[in-house]
């Protein structure tokens, strides 16, 4: 009669409505902490711990039904396609705020300085925290800090390359050292551009600039974050010896991440920082 | 079956309500979706059922301006994000695997979440209503400045859609790779139904643009909130960008929500013409076309916003050129009828009511494309009227005719054909009632989103007023017919439709709880509904 399907079919699973009822009391609370209601952070905090339950309930299942042998083949097919997928998903969420990036340098801003009428004696320029704004401020100098974060980051999609030629070629150790560097590499730059936040002469209040400035390196560092957090679980399980060079679609999974990551930063320093 | 399930390897899955909580099956999850949908279609149309009410005479008399704002807003936004769009994701659950023959969805616990998503966004939505300052009345187009200063409710809705939007983008990707990965060997992606293509182009326009919204809503968010001034021209910021990015989203949107009813009248006019489909390759390139044009004609919303000429200009004649695949489209389904040999079951009936009445919102869409009219047009009910009869007529039809075609597949049992008539030309003849006129006075010059309105306007009014009335009213004869098709009725058997050429209707209906667990084999003489 009926053979079973090659396509692993998963069983029910009640994570998926976890994740739901955790971003809805996520929301809900954020909506609460913005009307200034006592109750909003808790609210955010239940909704953001349960979203990490469900996270790690989620992949944990994937995990063990990718050790034992499940996701091969067509599945790890899938897989692939569907990571390839959200990365371009997520790169029209950064080209969002690039479009705006743009809008205002070369349009908005330009149009204002037309506007003579409203807006008297507006030089525009870039950068500039627009008309209604009096006080001076200093940017974000591209030679310091950024110039040598740029060089960590690409260094650290050299070394997760580094990393997976370990693990085509079976060197264990080469593998392990090279995520440990891509991690501490990641680090340090979330290190420096904290530092780099502390230390700025405006705000995220600072007209356009400091608006365009604030969202798009925060939704980076956000993203450096959340690919640090994927290449250290990928770590552990290589340590735990989960890998084989045939089959290690996690791995390829976080690294393509990391190096999206690592190109949205070269667009970052050239257009925020350098021009 | 329990047995099969077994035999197969499958788990056995929990009844009641932990079935559909927990569901990693993708007709348990299309019924799902439409459930879903059909639910925020009620809601959302009992919204319109009262704007209608005030639109009745002139004056104030059932609603405040305040409220009216409301009604309008949250209309659209539930009509869009909650009706139509899961609506057409139900189909894809439903129908994709089945018309590939794959086992499932590719990610069949994303599919899921996905789907649990929306409920989440929908209690954000609804709830909003009962905050201090009611529901967001700023339009389902969230323009700032408006959008910057409204109350809860506002940031309540900007979650919502984050929320919808996460789901629209993880039932996209698990459409696309669905479609790409687990086709049966043998079909090729220019052999596949071509409801197929029109939801692999679709999928692929919502992963592109859905997260496009987020960023731009986010923006929003944190105008609002956080101090930025990307909308605030006192910081250099722009209102215009707003419109700008929105649009970007906002035009390859009304593609996602009606490329795949191009799909579903593509499956229906075949089969009931008995004919194969004329010119598959033509129609999946008009598809392709659409899409692609769909990113160049956004500015197309907002030639009275302050556009310089040359914007204007291109923006106008890319509009024209979307009329181009769409007339391919068109003309496709009438040269399919054409000598064919046509039986007028209620499926069939709606999916030519759509090609005549879409056709026109595509003409009154061209109408709009020209800058000096538009500029005349722009904000009445001309353009109220377009768009409905682009969305109602157009996407709106093509699921009830979807849901007529496939029931018996779904459910077992033949829907009641009289009722099914019944309800398709009171249907078709109200919503021409209802939004007929609004040419009309979007012509003499009425405003969109007023509650109150200049007696000239009033014989109109009364007119699509009550066209309103029965629209909505049939509509719970629709809800009648479908419940009474699950409940019972004739059997359906294999394929009730003696045209119908694609994989769901060489298996048994109900279709098993499992289906194509090994991929079936291609027959050389099935050609899915094209020749």
């Amino acid at each position: 009669m009926v053979t079973p399907s090659p396509y692993y079919q998963p069983p029910p699973s009640l994570w998926p409505a976890v994740g739901s009822l955790a971003l809805l009391a996520f929301a809900s609370g954020f909506v609460l902490f913005l009307a200034k209601a006592g109750a909003g952070p808790y609210l955010m905090l239940a909704g953001g711990l349960l979203l990490v339950v469900m996270l790690y309930g989620w992949f944990g299942m994937v995990i063990e039904e990718s050790l034992a042998g499940k996701l091969e083949g067509q599945v790890d097919k899938s897989f692939r396609w569907g990571m390839v997928w959200f990365i371009f998903s997520e790169v029209m969420f950064f080209a969002g705020f690039f479009a705006a990036l743009f809008y205002a340098r070369y349009i908005a801003v330009p149009d204002l300085v037309t506007a003579q009428s409203i807006w008297p004696g507006y030089l525009g320029g870039w950068p500039t925290a627009g008309p209604g704004s009096k006080e001076a401020f200093t940017p974000m100098a591209a030679w310091g800090i950024p110039a040598v974060n740029t060089m960590i980051l690409l260094s650290s999609g050299a070394s997760v390359t580094w990393a997976h030629w370990g693990l085509q070629n079976g060197r264990r150790w080469q593998i392990v050292l090279g995520l440990l560097m891509t991690v501490l590499l990641g680090l340090i730059f979330l290190g420096l551009q904290a530092h780099e936040y502390l230390e700025a002469a405006f705000s995220i209040r600072t007209g356009i600039y400091g608006a365009t400035f604030f969202m798009l390196t925060g939704f980076h560092g956000a993203h450096v974050t959340l690919g640090a957090i994927m290449l250290s679980v990928i770590l552990g399980r290589v340590l735990a010896g989960h890998f084989t060079a045939d089959s290690h679609f996690a791995f390829a999974a976080a690294s393509w991440y990391w190096h999206f990551v690592d190109v949205v930063w070269l667009l970052l320093f050239t257009f925020v920082y350098c021009l | 079956m329990d047995a099969a399930a077994i035999h197969s390897g499958y788990q056995s899955h929990p009844t009641g309500p932990m079935r559909w909580l927990t569901s990693t099956n993708h007709k348990d999850i299309g019924t799902l979706y439409l459930w879903f949908s059909l639910s925020m279609f009620l809601v959302a149309g009992s919204l319109a059922m009262l704007i209608r009410a005030e639109l009745f005479q002139p004056g104030l008399q059932l609603v405040q301006p305040g409220l009216f704002n409301q009604l309008t807003t949250m209309h659209g936004l539930l009509m869009i994000f909650g009706a139509i769009m899961p609506a057409f994701v139900g189909f894809a659950n439903w129908q994709v695997p089945l018309m590939i023959g794959a086992p499932d969805m590719a990610f069949p616990r994303l599919n899921n979440w996905s789907f649990w998503l929306l409920p989440a966004a929908a209690c954000l939505m609804l709830s909003s209503f009962f905050v201090p300052g009611g529901a967001t009345s700023g339009g389902w187009t969230m323009y700032p400045p408006l959008y910057i200063q409204g109350g809860i409710a506002y940031d309540m809705t900007i979650f919502a859609i984050h929320i919808m939007g996460l789901s629209s983008i993880l039932g996209a990707i698990n459409i696309i790779v669905t479609i790409l990965n687990l086709r049966t060997p043998g079909m090729k992606l220019m052999t596949m139904p071509i409801f197929v293509w029109t939801w692999l182009i679709t999928a692929y326009l919502l992963v592109a643009v859905m997260p496009v919204l987020a960023s731009v809503v986010t923006m929003l968010l944190t105008d609002r909130h956080f101090g930025t001034h990307f909308f605030d021209a006192a910081g250099g910021g722009d209102p215009v960008m707003f419109q700008h990015l929105f649009w970007f989203f906002g035009h390859p949107e009304v593609y996602i929500m009606i490329l795949p009813a191009f799909g579903i009248v593509s499956t229906i006019i075949p089969t009931f013409a008995r004919k194969p489909l004329f010119g598959y390759v033509s129609m999946v390139y008009a598809v392709a076309s659409i899409a692609i044009l769909s990113f160049l004609v956004w500015a197309h919303h907002m030639f009275t916003s302050g556009l310089p000429a040359g914007a204007q200009i291109f923006f106008m004649y890319s509009t024209m050129l979307i009329a181009v695949p769409t007339g391919v489209k068109v003309f496709n389904w009438v040269a399919t009828l054409w000598r064919g040999s046509i039986s007028f079951e209620t499926p069939m009936l709606f999916a030519l009511a759509m090609v005549c009445l879409f056709t026109i919102g595509g003409f009154s869409g061209l109408v709009l494309a020209m800058v000096p009219v538009d500029v005349q047009l722009q904000d009445t009910y001309y353009v109220v009227a377009h768009f409905h009869y682009v969305l109602f007529a157009g996407a709106a039809l093509s699921i009830m005719g979807g849901i007529y075609y496939w029931l018996p597949k779904w459910t077992g049992h033949m829907y009641d054909e009289r009722l099914g008539q019944i309800h398709f030309w009171l249907t078709a003849i109200a919503c021409n009632i209802t939004f007929f006129p609004m040419h009309f006075l979007g012509l003499a010059g009425m405003p969109r989103r007023i509650p109150d309105y200049a007696p000239q306007f009033a014989d109109f009014n009364m007119m699509a007023s009550v066209g309103g009335f029965v629209l909505g009213a049939s509509q719970l004869l629709f809800l009648y017919t479908v419940i009474k098709c699950i409940r019972g009725g004739a059997a359906a058997g294999d394929k009730p439709w003696e045209g119908a050429t694609t994989l769901e209707w060489t298996l048994p209906s109900p279709a098993p709880y499992h289906s194509f667990t090994t991929p079936p084999t291609l027959e050389p003489d099935n050609h899915h509904g094209h020749a």
